[in-house]
């Protein structure tokens, strides 16, 4: 009986990842592609990917919802590479000079994106979004215009033939794949980047390490109710700042680990698609708007990537045509992230009635009050 | 000088900021060798072009629903509208009036849908209409290839099915509007006047329809939900009628936008057009809940006038291209200031 | 602690919001270990006085208040909330402040949490911290124990009965250390009988441990049964401080109500003739948020003013509400014979019924709209009226013209302050906006009219004029009134009959010249035999 129940709030719980999953298999055998060929390709993309969807976790903690604002913290990560580029440090060092570039650069951006986003609680996420494409433009203005003519870049190499601005995409050589490179290993068929693994289990170690902290338990307690939360005396408004910081870093540093496995950076669009990826696949591995896990954002990343390999290929098996693949699998991501978003605002608004139904009675009254306003 | 200040309050800061920027830019112009009344001309016309998209905005901001960030799925229904046109061999006015009738069922079905799903997501309508109009546009993207279009005009040569990225209107209704009256003055300058009066045809129906017992009833809904609840009026019946007036106008929006352009553009390039309606109502004054006619009129200008005067005047002035950032930081920063407006979040 | 040294002292308390004053030399002691029982009317001044002994900011920004407050024979200043707790006082509020997906420990401990220090503390501060669930968790248990009840501290609170959340909010103040004086308003309102009994051991409990307590609710008995000493205040003023012992609950409920001068009556009801029965309301339940109805049964005839009052929370507001179909509820409701179909405010308002809401800014009015809006939108809506039709009827518009009409006329009437009806309602004053409601309400011709606590918030002056205007509307149309206020002077002053709700139940229902007393019973949840023939009479 229990049983059963448990088993359909399963299923309704995890509604989107299910689907999807069905969709992706059903997908992999007309694409044509071995499985060999396919875990391969998923290491490679959990290595780029998995520490910018991590970037997504502390915000949701702290009730702010999904960080479309993370794009913020991938463009500061670019100019840090812009840097190291232009000082032509290699390796790993060169990562290490980039992150440490991207660092203020990202916190500054963070605080921005939270002051920003404390003006407009209730609508973090649109607000997020449109913030990420105003950035943008001053970003294009910043690398564009300023970069070579008021902030000296030394190697001509990255700037555009006028002498000012930078080149449209940059080749990352020196630094391409050092991280992955570093300690490569053979397991079975497959070859397994260590040291970048190694960074995103401690990414994974921190983040456990952090809820644990006094301020990951304020976090929490703002995400679920702000109102009791300031009552109790919780800087409210600070913490959420917080978290949008440590959000915004960490994209940072996500942001770079994914451009030096991708080996070269297009400089003005690298990112536009950043914090669609990576919202995307934690929403397909289970998260929803308030709750999310660290097994969540491995198995989205995992899934969405499964469909993203197959899908062209499938398309060209199945229709005659890539680019049906191409836009099937773009139209599975905005797709994925509008059903989950429906999906918790629907549930939600079902909750609170049953809540009310269930309680009939002042109770309930104060909680449905305290909610409402 | 309180009086001044009641003025600048009134009219809002950045409208007075872009207006006089505007203004700069056209005392400029002649200084770089942009003429004005090209200048001129090019932005009646890019004004009739969007104007009908920015009043798409006027019923869902009166309703309570927020800014139509969904608006892809009206110019999806005018697409199909314009795509079915140009196959029945329909031109002249017949095609393009045949394209918005033949695009109003389509736009009525999504519409309805589409407003089925924003009542069932109150308070989150902005984020999830935005996916909804990606997701939307992307299905699109597929129906495109694969619909069985078989105009030589629209589909690919070489495969022999699937549609073409961008389909000329040119033989069918291409300036139809534009070229209806127009006044042309000098070699430079053309006062597009069928579009213009066709913009003002539809803002004047607007006009009435908020002044309707319905219309009345709209802005009751958007203004104090509980009151409208109170009076006997059903705020999701409401919110479903401004939604699918919204996107019926979304996708007239498109096909004036395309007979005056010359192209129909499929596949990704619905993705962005909602952003340039939401900003310019929104720099017509508009807030997330409250919009007019002034708003959509003085909105359409300042932001077409904007990006018309950009490239041309900036571009000349300082021999490089500034005009997307230009655009982007004024577009996405009306939309961020009104965003984190203190306003009452509808629940 | 001797007897000499009160822990607490209340002394010579007064406050006034904008001239209107709501608490006038209010002193009183209280000392370690005992439990002072404060009981009042709405209104009574008892909210405000212990927002004045919280701190809470709202009292500084409406000019502070006179007197002072010692705490261990020192006087004290709270600028805010925080001051109080760090002085020792814990405050239970009526709702609950508590995070329903933490569990009882950590609701407990909230903000207070046991810490380990970690290296990054050096550089980021305290909140790095390592949170010491084991010691939190002896913490709660032992605040528990100290309330002297099972309660689980792993258990989340939104998987708890509200009784279980009420001994949360309680343990959480317990659990500060400082905490010496204990402020619990109407904790008993929400839970059960047995509950409740749970809840007063333990507040006997806690006192014996030398925590002073001050226990506020409308329960009578219950307040006879726990307190050693009781307070009244009746209109700001401390009317009454006496020893628990001895006193019946029928001596306090006179001293809540019982007022020095007799209410003046503005018309005399001897005279009245009634029409046949309009309205009956039968086994009606609402689920209202804090207002619950659960089982109502009135009947009221034509040309009558029907008041209904009782203490906040008790359903009053809900029965209103509930029949004009705005919260959900069930029952048989009425007009005229013909059933009213409920959860439908259209249907409500079609069947010739109008109600002014109590939540004024909320329901009854659209802030940002012009008067005339507001006048006329709902006879627009539900009557088709102030329509034009345009092009030879092909459709209608608004009849801007008619709207400002009467909307010039309702001005008139009801004596609006306003500039014009352009004029948006947010910009008018309370008074104004109350007049604007009713204005709404006349404008649709009811039969059956409905106002909720028509007077709340407003000034005197405004006061007399909306009962006048009421009253008036009765004796010049005919239209039969029920008017629902907490304020009970007001309801025997132009009321034909009053009835009483409590606990979602009409307690009973008295002529408007009963003893102040027996409304006082009523109110409080003591039947009498005297209410009992009232109502059968």
């Amino acid at each position: 009986m229990s049983g059963k129940r448990s088993f359909g709030r399963f299923i309704q719980e995890n509604a989107v990842a299910l689907i999807f999953l069905i969709i992706t298999v059903a997908a992999i055998k007309p694409s044509g592609l071995s499985l060999e060929y396919i875990g391969q390709e998923m290491i490679a993309r959990l290595g780029r990917d998995s520490f910018l969807v991590l970037a997504l976790l502390l915000p949701i903690y702290a009730g702010m919802g999904l960080n479309f604002g993370m794009t913020l913290g991938a463009m500061s990560g670019q100019i840090g590479l812009i840097f190291a580029i232009n000082y032509n440090i290699t390796g790993v060092d060169g990562l290490v000079f980039a992150a440490l570039a991207g660092l203020p650069v990202s916190i500054l951006m963070g605080y921005i994106c939270g002051i920003v986003l404390n003006r407009a609680k209730g609508r973090e996420m649109v607000t997020g979004y449109i913030l990420a494409y105003f950035i943008d433009g001053i970003y294009q203005f910043f690398v564009l215009y300023m970069m070579g003519s008021v902030v000296p870049i030394k190697n001509p190499a990255i700037l555009l033939s006028r002498g000012y601005g930078i080149r449209n995409t940059l080749n990352l050589e020196g630094v391409r794949q050092s991280l992955d490179d570093f300690f490569l290993l053979k397991v079975g068929a497959f070859t397994v980047p260590i040291l970048t693994f190694l960074v995103i289990a401690a990414l994974c170690v921190f983040i456990i390490w952090f809820k644990k902290t006094k301020l990951g338990q304020d976090m929490r307690a703002v995400g679920h109710d702000m109102a009791v939360a300031e009552a109790a005396g919780i800087p409210v408004d600070r913490t959420r700042i917080i978290a949008i910081i440590i959000s915004t870093v960490l994209a940072c540093f996500g942001q770079i680990m994914f451009l030096q496995n991708m080996g070269n950076i297009a400089t003005y669009n690298a990112h536009t698609q950043t914090n669609f990826f990576a919202v995307a696949a934690i929403l397909v591995g289970g998260a929803s708007v308030k709750k999310a896990t660290i097994p969540n954002v491995f198995i989205g990343v995992i899934l969405l990537h499964i469909l993203f390999v197959v899908s062209p290929r499938a398309g060209q098996n199945l229709f005659g045509s890539a680019m049906v693949g191409e836009y099937f699998r773009q139209f599975i991501g905005y797709g994925v992230i509008a059903l989950s978003l429906v999906l918790y605002a629907w549930r939600t608004r079902k909750a609170n009635e049953r809540a009310r139904e269930s309680l009939r009675g002042p109770a309930a009254a104060a909680a449905a009050a305290g909610g409402a306003k | 000088m309180h009086k001044f200040k009641q003025l600048v309050t009134d009219f809002g800061w950045p409208r007075i900021i872009i207006f006089f920027f505007l203004l700069l830019l056209f005392v400029a112009a002649p200084f770089v060798r942009v003429r004005i009344d090209a200048s001129l001309s090019d932005m009646f016309n890019r004004f009739g072009q969007n104007a009908v998209f920015v009043l798409a905005m006027v019923p869902m901001i009166q309703s309570g629903c927020g800014l139509n960030f969904g608006l892809s799925l009206g110019i999806i229904a005018g697409l199909l509208g314009a795509t079915l046109s140009v196959q029945f061999g329909l031109v002249g006015f017949l095609g393009f009036f045949g394209a918005i009738v033949l695009a109003m069922p389509f736009a009525i079905l999504l519409g309805w849908l589409y407003g089925k799903l924003l009542n069932k997501v109150k308070g989150e309508e902005m984020t999830i209409a935005m996916y909804v109009g990606f997701a939307g546009v992307m299905m699109m993207c597929i129906m495109w290839l694969i619909l069985p279009y078989t105009s030589p005009n629209m589909i690919w040569g070489y495969a022999g099915k699937g549609l073409r990225t961008t389909i000329t209107v040119e033989g069918y209704w291409l300036k139809i509007l534009n070229d209806f009256l127009t006044i042309k003055i000098g070699p430079f300058f053309a006062f597009p006047t069928g579009e213009l009066l066709f913009v003002a045809v539809c803002a004047f129906a607007m006009w009435l329809f908020m002044r309707t017992k319905t219309g009345t009833a709209i802005t009751a809904v958007g203004s104090n939900p509980d009151y409208a609840r109170a009076s006997g009026i059903s705020s999701d019946k409401m919110r479903t009628i401004s939604v699918i007036i919204s996107t019926m106008l979304g996708a007239i929006g498109i096909i004036v936008y395309e007979q005056s352009f010359g192209f129909i553009q499929l596949y990704t390039a619905p993705l962005a057009m909602p952003f340039a309606a939401v900003a310019a109502i929104l720099i017509g004054g508009a807030s997330v809940n409250k919009a007019s006619m002034v708003n959509v009129v003085v909105g359409a200008f300042l932001f077409q006038g904007l990006l018309t005067m950009t490239p041309s005047v900036i571009n000349s002035a300082l021999q490089t291209d500034m005009s997307e950032v230009v655009r982007i930081v004024v577009s996405q920063g009306i939309i961020i200031y009104a965003l984190t407006r203190k306003t009452k979040v509808a629940k | 602690m001797g007897q000499e040294s009160p822990l607490l002292s209340i002394q010579h308390i007064s406050k006034e919001f904008y001239g209107n004053v709501v608490l006038h030399d209010v002193c009183f002691d209280l000392k370690a270990g005992e439990i002072l029982g404060l009981v009042g009317e709405n209104g009574a001044g008892k909210t405000t006085l212990m927002r004045i002994l919280f701190g809470m900011p709202v009292i500084a920004d409406t000019g502070g208040y006179k007197g002072a407050i010692c705490i261990g024979g020192e006087e004290v200043h709270f600028s805010n909330p925080f001051d109080a707790l760090d002085a020792g006082i814990g405050m239970v509020h009526q709702e609950f402040s508590l995070i329903p997906g933490f569990t009882t420990t950590e609701n407990i401990v909230l903000n207070r949490e046991s810490m380990k220090a970690s290296l990054l503390n050096e550089v980021f501060g305290d909140r790095m911290s390592i949170l010491d669930r084991a010691d939190m968790r002896k913490r709660a248990e032992s605040a528990i124990d100290k309330l002297g009840i099972k309660l689980d501290p792993d258990m989340l609170i939104s998987e708890m009965p509200v009784g279980h959340k009420q001994f949360t909010e309680i343990a959480r103040e317990i659990n500060r250390e400082k905490t010496r004086i204990l402020v619990l308003d109407e904790p008993t309102a929400v839970l059960t009988e047995s509950e409740a009994e749970v809840l007063l051991k333990a507040l006997r409990h806690l006192a014996e441990l030398g925590i002073a307590i001050i226990f506020i609710s409308h329960r009578l008995h219950e307040v006879i049964e726990v307190a050693d000493r009781i307070v009244v205040l009746r209109d700001g003023i401390a009317v009454k401080d006496t020893p628990a012992k001895d006193v019946s609950v029928r001596d306090i409920a006179s001293w809540m109500v019982g007022r020095t001068v007799a209410a003046e009556r503005a018309n005399d009801i001897s005279g009245k003739q009634f029409g046949d029965e309009i309205l009956k309301v039968e086994h009606l339940w609402v689920d209202m948020p804090g207002e619950t109805v659960r089982d109502v049964n009135f009947s009221i005839r034509k040309g009558e003013i029907f008041g209904i009052g009782g203490l906040a929370g008790q359903g009053k507001l809900g029965i209103p509400n509930g029949i004009m179909g705005l919260f959900p509820g069930g029952g048989s409701v009425q007009l005229h014979g013909k059933t009213v179909a409920l959860n439908e405010p259209r249907l409500a308002l079609e069947m010739g019924m109008s109600f002014v809401s109590e939540d004024r800014r909320g329901v009854g009015l659209l802030l940002d709209e012009s008067l005339e809006w507001n006048i006329a939108f709902t006879a627009m809506q539900i009557q088709g009226r102030f329509l034009r039709p345009v092009l030879g009827g092909l459709f209608k518009l608004r009849d801007e013209e008619g709207m400002r009409v009467i909307t010039d006329e309702y001005v008139k009437a009801l004596d609006i302050k306003c500039t014009s009806p352009k004029q948006k309602a947010k910009e008018l004053s309370g008074g104004n906006q109350q007049k604007v409601c009713l204005a709404k309400a006349f404008a649709v011709r009811p039969d059956l009219l409905f106002v909720s606590e028509p007077t709340r918030g407003i000034d005197v002056g405004a006061k007399r004029l909306v009962l006048d205007t009421l009253n008036r509307y009765n004796k010049d149309y005919g239209t039969t009134i029920v008017m629902v206020s907490s304020e009970l002077e007001e309801l025997r002053s132009i009321c034909d009959r009053v009835a009483i709700v409590d606990e979602g139940r009409i307690a009973g229902i008295l002529p408007p010249h009963a003893e102040l007393a027996e409304f006082g019973l009523l109110m409080a949840g003591e039947r009498s035999a005297a209410a009992k023939e009232a109502v059968d009479a």
